[in-house]
């Protein structure tokens, strides 16, 4: 056998009563990896988490880590700990205790436990709230204890569900980064399941997007991002522009599409032959939009610069961007979004106004699925 | 600035205490006056029972004319502290066969289907349907000689068992012995435990026990270490709900008892209607009601301490 991933998850698939909640996942992580399963909900992440823990045995397919076969192992013998979502901290145990619970299964002494746990307290940082029972802490401070509980058995594995779910937002920006850096630093291996994609791109090396059980894309969050593999992919994550065309001229070096309202100039070549029925995405922030028509190098007619002229039907002004809604002739609208990296003064665009929009030959992504 | 709605207030805080006060009202004219017309009987004379014979004003001082006899003779007659023993002690014991018996059943209970759950309550209810007479009358008839259950437990061999642990005389002989006494009140006082446990126990978080199995914990540890810590407040509901009544259980150790068990409710008939001593029947009420009290009072003061905003 060659080298095995340290997380290997082949053909998994389970049912509940005939419906498919995981259907045929393989996915191989590497240690020290923190991998992130996004989806929105019922998407099957939470399943498959739960698969890895313990509480449901799949209906084929196998679970290896570090080389061994967890097929069978019920949870409370497997080298993994699961942060809950909500957290599960048990309500009549002080936090101390709380992060002991693991440590005093394993048969550990008192003295090694308590040396633990104050190893633990000191890494989140909770050291004067050790005797403090969960109910009478702050959500963050919770979910650090929900954090400190299952880190105490230096599992193996961390699985995490839903870690920021229960924060509201402006800690969850902050706890985001805390939570990533302790993970970092104790250099665990994590699987993390959400459905917030800020979550999983700040804190996941690689992210896989799921739908109906199964696995759409796996990659890290820039590839996800910029090169989407399907439709449903560039849909979920972030604010994209979906036109569906026909391939009309397809060279190694270039490709046209033909949407209608814009004939897109894509700077590379694509799979497919002449006439193809194809999607384009075109993400808000990579198209420019002003008043004047733009000019490539002064050469009106260079077919490489995408561009499309239409009146504007909405403006939402975000403070650090601005987006538009475009109306183009043919009654579609091309969604922009544009950095304020300047200061806007006077001659800002308004609704009804006429303007341009153009962007990059190598802007768009060019589906076929 | 007072905010908006503070003037509709008033209406509303006085509705709500209005409808604390009723009860309150309720117990002080049907509980707290008796109590204490009971605890003045039983410091004053036979005769003595216009207030004016125990509180005298007299040549410009208060005379308080207590006769404390009663209590006296309830400290050094070896017949009332055996008595009071005794039902403590049998109270005790059916309060920990109703717990051994009742945990198991309103867990499975708790963790049955929900749908099947209410069929499961109503079974448990469905002994107060009949009357709680007529079916402790029916226990001395399978406990009689011939009687139904009687034949099954001889013919078990478990007569022998309880012969030899002392609950009764001797095999073949069940009843008006302290194992029918036992039987019949954990038979009549199981649905009050069953209950309160059952209610704590279906409000349980689940996820509680997947994360101490994550944790390491087999289901038997997680029981222990979680559920049952979790489950105090219906332990202790259940508890008080059986102990207290059955302290004061007089029907069931009429019916079910021997000599060897009289109970405190038992005294209470005799000092009452046999010996016509009225002082001295209200001073053993007195004195069950404040060995009930007193413990639960100072128990559930610890409790308080223990756990601030949990009950």
């Amino acid at each position: 056998m060659s080298a095995e991933a340290f997380l290997q998850i082949r053909n998994v698939v389970k049912s509940f009563d005939g419906h498919l909640a995981v259907d045929d996942v393989s996915i191989d992580i590497a240690q020290g990896e923190v991998f992130a399963l996004l989806g929105s909900s019922g998407c099957g992440k939470t399943t498959l988490l739960r698969m890895l823990a313990g509480f449901e045995a799949p209906t084929s397919g196998t679970i290896r880590l570090g080389g061994r076969d967890l097929a069978g192992l019920p949870p409370y013998a497997r080298p993994m700990n699961m942060m809950f979502q909500s957290y599960a901290l048990f309500p009549h145990l002080s936090v101390a205790d709380n992060i002991a619970f693991g440590l005093k299964r394993d048969g550990l002494g008192a003295d090694a436990v308590a040396s633990r746990v104050d190893a633990m307290l000191k890494l989140v940082q909770l050291g004067p709230f050790a005797g403090r029972k969960p109910h009478q802490l702050s959500g963050g401070q919770q979910q650090r204890v929900a954090l400190a509980r299952s880190l105490a058995k230096k599992p193996q594995l961390l699985l995490l569900d839903e870690p920021l779910g229960a924060l509201d937002k402006k800690l969850r920006e902050e706890t985001q980064i805390e939570l990533g850096h302790i993970i970092n630093d104790v250099g665990v291996t994590c699987v993390m399941v959400t459905h917030d994609q800020e979550e999983a791109m700040t804190m996941a090396g690689r992210i896989a997007v799921m739908s109906e059980g199964r696995l759409l894309q796996v990659g890290p969050p820039d590839e996800i991002y910029e090169a989407p593999a399907t439709r449903f992919v560039a849909d979920f994550i972030g604010n994209v522009n979906l036109m569906d065309g026909t391939l009309v001229e397809s060279a190694a070096d270039h490709a046209v599409v033909d949407c209608g309202d814009i004939t897109h100039w894509i700077g590379k070549g694509v799979a497919g032959g002449r006439g193809q029925r194809v999607t384009v995405a075109l993400r808000p922030e990579k198209i420019r939009i002003g008043r004047a028509e733009p000019l490539p190098h002064g050469l009106a007619a260079d077919p490489s610069l995408n561009r499309v002229r239409g009146i504007v039907k909405e403006v939402a002004y975000f403070g650090s961007f601005t987006v538009y809604h475009l109306r183009l002739a043919g009654g579609a609208t091309l969604k922009i979004s544009q950095s304020n990296a300047e200061r806007q003064a006077g001659d800002t665009l308004a609704r009804d106004d006429a303007a341009w929009a153009s962007w990059t030959p190598g802007s768009q992504v060019v589906l076929t699925k | 600035m007072k905010p908006v709605h503070e003037r509709g207030r008033k209406p509303g805080l006085s509705g709500r205490r209005a409808v604390i006060a009723i009860p309150y009202v309720w117990l002080l004219v049907f509980f707290l006056l008796p109590f204490l017309v009971v605890a003045r009987i039983s410091v004053s004379e036979m005769e003595a029972t216009a207030i004016g014979d125990i509180v005298r004003w007299r040549d410009g001082a208060i005379d308080i004319n207590l006769r404390w006899q009663t209590y006296w003779l309830l400290l050094t007659d070896d017949l009332y502290f055996s008595t009071y023993v005794a039902s403590l002690k049998y109270a005790g014991v059916t309060t920990l066969l109703c717990l051994a018996i009742g945990y198991p059943f309103a867990y499975f209970m708790a963790r049955a289907r929900r749908s099947i759950q209410p069929a499961l309550l109503m079974l448990v209810m469905m002994p107060f349907w009949t009357s709680f007479l007529l079916r402790v009358y029916a226990w001395k008839a399978l406990l009689s000689e011939n009687g139904l259950a009687a034949r099954a437990i001889e013919g078990l061999g478990l007569d022998r068992l309880l012969a030899a642990a002392g609950l009764i005389p001797g095999p073949g002989q069940l009843m008006n012995t302290p194992f029918s006494l036992v039987l019949g009140m954990t038979y009549t006082y199981l649905p009050f435990m069953i209950l309160p446990l059952y209610s704590n126990l279906a409000k349980m978080d689940l996820r509680l026990l997947e994360a101490a199995s994550d944790l390491g914990a087999s289901a038997w540890t997680a029981f222990w270490t979680i559920t049952v810590p979790l489950s105090r407040a219906g332990i202790v509901a259940g508890a008080m709900l059986v102990f207290i009544p059955c302290v004061g259980e007089y029907v069931i150790p009429e019916l079910l008892g021997g000599p060897q068990t009289q109970m405190i409710g038992r005294t209470l008939w005799d000092e009452f209607f046999s010996n016509n001593d009225w002082p001295m029947a209200c001073a053993v009420a007195v004195t069950m009601i404040l060995l009930v009290i007193v413990p639960i009072a100072i128990f559930s003061r610890n409790q308080g301490d223990a756990s601030p905003s949990r009950a």
